[in-house]
């Protein structure tokens, strides 16, 4: 995927790779399939999703992306935020 | 039993034997991890904090890059993940947890609080924080939204949280002195002594 810019709307892959056998994965679920905003792209660091089993680990990209608290929860306060890290393989443009 | 002889000590002593046979890991530079850990405290941070109310050029090294402004204090962050700081305004009150299991800027404020692993903290945090905050008192102003900084990742999060008023020209040790580790992760913000 190509880089993102801050600003830049996504949505998190609204994927659960853990009904699918052993993983090690980094986003949350209450997040899955939920659209942020770009805030800061942090630089690329080794997938943990291979580091945890030892595997050779990819670099990946990994984003600040921030979510409207409220809508998430279908509860709390306007213009709440959770800010969260999320690697790139997480995120599909929105 | 005694702890020595459970099995988690047990694979520990053996996991520790094995990196020191294979020449991995020597058992010097275990201790050497482990004095730095446990030297770790809030007032590391706090003196941090301090600097940044008082000296502006330090305060924008810290919003930059969190790692080379602890550093600057002779913090050491040989090791650890990248530290990043998060400021407080009139506007934005920052709360920092980890849904996923413990992330917590170790090097700069030490070990975490006992709750700060807790199933109950770690869930209500992102989806009652004003809830959460209020178990210790802290009500924000009409207006200020909060931030919930869920560390996930390959990042580790720390508040600088705002000067509180009545501390105007107070040296760098008097203001450390009131910063405390719930202030640095945003359950509570710093007060002046007896306030």
């Amino acid at each position: 995927m190509a880089d993102l810019a801050p600003g830049a709307r996504v949505r998190v892959n609204d994927d659960w790779p853990e009904t699918r056998g052993p993983v090690h994965v980094r986003t949350p679920h209450y997040l899955r399939g939920q659209p942020g905003t770009v805030v800061r792209r942090f630089g690329e660091f080794p997938n943990p999703e291979d580091l945890a089993f030892g595997r050779p680990a990819a670099r990946r990209v990994l984003y600040h992306v921030a979510f409207d608290q409220p809508s998430v929860w279908q509860e709390g306060s306007a213009g709440d935020q959770l800010l969260v890290e999320i690697y790139e393989h997480w995120l599909e443009p929105a | 039993m005694s702890v020595l002889e459970t099995d988690g000590e047990k694979l520990l002593i053996a996991l520790r034997e094995l990196l020191a046979a294979k020449g991995l890991v020597s058992n010097a530079e275990i201790a050497e991890r482990i004095a730095l850990t446990d030297a770790a405290n809030p007032g590391q941070g706090a003196g941090m904090v301090a600097k940044a109310w008082t000296d502006p050029a330090y305060r924008a090294l810290m919003l930059q890059d969190g790692t080379k402004a602890a550093e600057e204090l002779g913090i050491p962050m040989r090791g650890a993940p990248p530290l990043g700081v998060l400021e407080n305004t009139g506007d934005v009150h920052h709360l920092v947890v980890c849904t996923l299991c413990s992330c917590y800027p170790r090097a700069v404020l030490g070990y975490p609080p006992f709750w700060f692993k807790s199933a109950a903290y770690r869930a209500r945090a992102v989806r009652d924080p004003r809830g959460t905050i209020a178990e210790w008192g802290t009500v924000l102003p009409e207006g200020v939204k909060i931030h919930v900084v869920d560390s996930t990742a390959d990042y580790r999060w720390m508040v600088l949280p705002r000067r509180p008023a009545g501390t105007e020209g107070w040296d760098e040790t008097r203001l450390a002195a009131i910063v405390r580790e719930g202030d640095m992760i945003g359950v509570t913000v710093p007060a002046l002594p007896g306030a």
